[in-house]
């Protein structure tokens, strides 16, 4: 009885190491599709990122600004522009949460950017473009949940508009929405995924990659799996870490 | 030194000032009393255009500051404001909070920054507290940071939006020795309060403001002991019968 377990077990395990070798081993291919994968992955988020919360804390910046000033404004060319530049930002919240990310990355790619070659440069305007979005409303959450007497406080020691946005408001706001930023973080990591659909050799390409020349599926899909997995959880430990630094100043 | 002129304020259909015409000279302390929407807030807040007035003109060291054209971050810099809530900035610490504007806006270098605010916190008796953040303040010495902060950037003015009313009773006594001191030094100053014994000991003047006038002022002698409004009278005997 034991003894058959332990026949059943190593011919498992042995199938199982031949599996391993197959897909990771032979032709380097763990080197060539799951780690230049990830590769390609990170970058895409990374710079993603920078675009997304560079261009959305822009956005979210020109909508409350319109929000908290234009009826107080007196009329002229400044009143007119914010409108303007208000309208615009409406707009481009509407059309990049309004399509999904795919079709856009499709766009970018087939489309708008069809001269570019390189698919993670067109990965990363997409899903930078279409992040900003998002995060231009998290901060906007951010710098509303800001008590008006900051901005009163700053504004009567002489920092203009901006300077009070900078020095005062920002850093709360920005501490305020850390967790929502975290998810929106998490999100885009793992919506890179169907990078793949522009010749992009993400992670989860990479896998796919390996599945059709091995015909084993569950190896590199279970690699890919748990290094996403793996790659949250850095994240939202690296974000909890920063929340605890910023929410020092709370303690009493 | 603050001139003001037939000053209207109107938030959409509400006329809260209803022509305010009065002059507060340098060196001078002015505190303001009256019923709440009497508009004595909204008065302070227009002198540093944090409400920008409907009608009238305000001048202060002779320059229109009702002037769309002039530069109204250059004129909130020599008059300081306090608030009611502190409004501290909870992400600086107490030091933080007073050398942020001389740094920022008057470029003065960090070393040179914290010596003042440290002689500020001096001033304010609060020199144990340099590194500890708002939240970990009371409420009475929240307000003694904030008006550190808005003595670090060298005022002519300081206005005080009810300074002690957010306070338990027991801190208010605090800040407003730090206010009696700062009249003291001549100190420019126009306070809106409901401190009648310190409007007593310290105010030139008090003023009361009733439905978006002036409606009477004078000595705290004259307005306290014998007020010559009607109105006066019922206010000053409601906020006695309180007590």
């Amino acid at each position: 009885m034991f003894a058959s377990l332990l026949d059943a077990f190593s011919v498992w395990f042995a199938k199982t190491e031949a599996q391993f070798y197959l897909c990771f081993v032979a032709d380097d291919r763990f080197t060539r599709y799951i780690l230049s994968g990830l590769g390609a992955t990170l970058k895409i988020t990374f710079f993603a990122l920078i675009i997304g919360i560079t261009l959305g804390v822009v956005v979210a910046l020109v909508r409350v600004t319109y929000d908290k000033n234009a009826l107080s404004m007196r009329k002229g060319l400044g009143r007119r522009l914010l409108g303007i530049f208000n309208w615009l930002a409406k707009l481009f919240l509407t059309v990049f949460r309004g399509v999904p990310v795919v079709v856009q990355l499709l766009i970018w790619y087939f489309v708008i950017l069809a001269s570019a070659r390189n698919g993670v440069n067109v990965a990363i305007v997409a899903f930078g473009i279409n992040s900003a979005a998002y995060t231009a409303e998290i901060m906007r959450a951010g710098i509303m949940s800001v008590d008006a007497g900051q901005n009163e406080a700053g504004r009567s020691l002489g920092f203009n508009y901006m300077q009070t946005m900078r020095y005062i408001i920002l850093p709360q706001a920005f501490k305020n929405v850390l967790p929502t930023l975290c998810n929106e973080c998490i999100v885009l990591l793992k919506e890179t995924a169907v990078a793949g659909y522009v010749a992009v050799t993400d992670l989860t390409k990479g896998a796919y990659i390996i599945q059709g020349r091995t015909f084993v599926a569950f190896m590199p899909l279970f690699a890919a799996a748990l290094i996403y997995l793996a790659f949250v959880m850095l994240l939202s430990w690296l974000f909890g870490k920063l929340e605890r630094r910023l929410r020092a100043s709370d303690q009493r | 030194m603050i001139n003001v002129n037939d000053l209207h304020k109107s938030f959409g259909q509400l006329e809260v000032l209803k022509g305010v015409t009065e002059h507060i000279h340098p060196g001078e302390q002015v505190v303001i009393i009256g019923a709440s929407g009497s508009g004595k807030s909204t008065f302070l807040r227009c002198l540093n255009l944090l409400e920008q007035p409907t009608a009238g003109h305000i001048y202060i060291e002779g320059e229109e500051i009702t002037d769309p054209k002039h530069d109204v971050n250059k004129l909130r810099q020599k008059m300081g404001m306090v608030f009611q809530q502190f409004n501290l900035f909870p992400h600086y610490d107490t030091l933080g909070n007073i050398i942020l504007a001389p740094m920022k806006l008057l470029k003065m270098p960090k070393a040179e920054a914290e010596e003042l605010g440290m002689r500020l916190l001096e001033k304010v008796g609060l020199t144990d507290k340099v590194h500890v953040f708002p939240a970990q303040l009371s409420g009475g010495q929240k307000q003694r940071v904030a008006i550190a902060r808005a003595l670090a950037m060298n005022p002519k003015i300081m206005l005080f939006d009810e300074p002690t009313s957010a306070l338990d009773p027991e801190m208010v006594g605090e800040v407003l020795k730090v206010m009696a001191d700062l009249a003291a030094e001549g100190m420019t100053m126009v306070i809106v309060s409901h401190e009648m014994a310190f409007a007593r000991d310290v105010a030139q003047r008090v003023w009361f403001m009733d439905g978006g006038v002036i409606l009477e002022q004078g000595s705290p002698d004259e307005v306290f002991s014998h007020p010559k409004e009607q109105r006066t009278r019922d206010f000053l005997y409601r906020v006695n019968e309180k007590k």
